[in-house]
């Protein structure tokens, strides 16, 4: 049995998706921490085009991108599967995957947002996170039905890390009055014993956050704290 | 059942060309709508509220969106010939990730090729035949990306082959002095009745592309 190794960072939502697929399936693997400001020569090596993480290393090979890592895992451990198994669905839950790499812009511009354009950031985030609550959530437990699935672990920054960054700009977004199945969600994903004993330590995400908005903000063009 | 396909598409889109690549590698009957973007047809906009753009490929009634989930899902359904994607989990992790590589670059790098002028045209320029020359030493010495046939790769890469003479001629660059390896792939597709026929012809889409240009006020 080749060995299993990924290469992550603590912070990094990215490479927790790919921590809790392998988690979720049972698949024994080791964890290699980097350092972002001082990349590892395995690094460097096994992701030579964009030289990030995560990398998950099987026996010599090397696959990158989290989203391509994801299918990768679902291929090779098919137990405990979390694409779905009709082809159409499996279309949906890529559309989803696809939705979410799409959507950074309106998250970076909530982010380095200031009180000048606040309001309207959250606006074009709240329009967001609708069309992913009524279209993929729908009125399931899960957007993956009664179990996690993909499309879960692909949203799982919401929780957690998407708060950190609320408590940083000063505003929620993810409300009860606002966005309730959405909000209902984000409890019950964090409340799934997989996902609530792998993620980050709330405060020092929080720090990091805070520290990583400044630097943003101090690199947009007419942007001020 | 009756297997019932329609494919919304824009003739100059790279991304619609996918699609009828894999429908034609497939040997699938299928209704060709072309849309006009300024004018959307109310069943584009019902079958991709989301986005509302093209292609949508509409399968007995159900819209599947975003041009490589098309060309994935067709792969899955249709497996009985013609089979785009390999059967190796890592071999499939790699067709991902450089069809991916090829949306996130090839096509950003193109249309500011075209689009920009001055500083940030040289360096898009730049960034396109640093993009072709990567994908030129993943090809390696395989007639195709999918190996001895077209595969996944192939599908998500040759159309922009289509657009090469807008980029060379706005960008003032000459692509096959930079990427002869590249051309002579693309130039190999082409003889492929699936990829010949699904492909617009290059000075077409120049035209097209002049008129964009007039528009967009890029002169």
């Amino acid at each position: 049995m080749d060995e299993v190794k990924l290469l992550g960072c603590w912070v990094s939502p990215f490479a927790h998706r790919v921590i809790w697929a392998l988690k979720l399936k049972g698949v024994k693997y080791e964890y290699i921490q980097e350092d972002l400001s001082n990349k590892s020569e395995l690094l460097l090596r096994s992701n030579p085009v964009y030289k990030k993480v995560p990398v998950l290393l099987h026996g010599d090979k090397a696959i990158c991108e989290s989203a391509v890592i994801l299918e990768y895992i679902e291929e090779v451990w098919p137990h405990n599967p979390l694409f779905p198994k009709d082809a159409y669905e499996r279309a949906l839950s890529r559309f989803w995957i696809s939705f979410a790499a799409d959507k950074g812009n309106a998250f970076h511009s909530f982010i380095v947002s200031t009180e000048e354009n606040r309001e309207k950031s959250k606006t074009e985030l709240v329009e967001v996170l609708k069309i992913v609550e009524d279209q993929a959530l729908k009125d399931q437990e899960f957007f993956g039905g009664d179990n996690i699935g993909v499309v879960d672990i692909i949203f799982g920054n919401i929780p957690h890390w998407f708060e950190a960054m609320e408590e940083s700009v000063g505003v929620k977004v993810v409300e009860p009055n606002t966005l309730p199945r959405l909000h209902a969600w984000v409890q019950r994903f964090k409340q799934n014993p997989v996902i609530k004993h792998n993620l980050p330590p709330y405060e020092d995400l929080v720090l990091f956050v805070k520290g990583f908005r400044q630097s943003l903000i101090s690199k947009t063009p007419n942007a001020s704290a | 059942m009756a297997n019932e396909v329609t494919l919304l598409d824009f003739w100059p889109s790279p991304f619609g060309m996918r699609v009828r690549i894999a429908l034609a590698e497939k040997g699938i009957q299928y209704e060709y709508k072309d849309e006009d973007l300024r004018n959307k047809s109310p069943l584009l906009l019902q079958m991709n509220p989301v986005h509302k753009k093209i292609p949508v490929l509409i399968h007995n009634g159900k819209p599947v969106c975003e041009s490589l989930i098309a060309v994935q899902y067709i792969d899955e359904f249709w497996n009985n010939k013609s089979p785009l994607l390999p059967s190796d989990p890592y071999q499939r992790a790699q067709a991902r990730f450089w069809a991916d590589y090829a949306d996130k670059k090839i096509y950003d790098a193109g249309r500011r090729s075209w689009t920009t002028k001055g500083e940030e045209q040289e360096a898009a320029k730049k960034d396109f035949i640093e993009c072709l020359k990567l994908l030129e030493q993943q090809l390696g010495d395989k007639p195709y990306f999918g190996g001895d046939n077209l595969g996944y790769v192939d599908v998500a890469i040759v159309p922009f082959y289509s657009w090469f003479e807008a980029y060379e001629k706005f960008g003032n660059f000459n692509i096959e002095a930079e990427c002869p390896k590249f051309i002579a792939w693309a130039k190999r597709c082409l003889q492929k009745e699936s990829v010949a026929k699904s492909l617009p012809d290059q000075h077409k889409v120049y035209d097209f592309v002049l008129q964009m240009r007039k528009k967009l006020g890029v002169e």
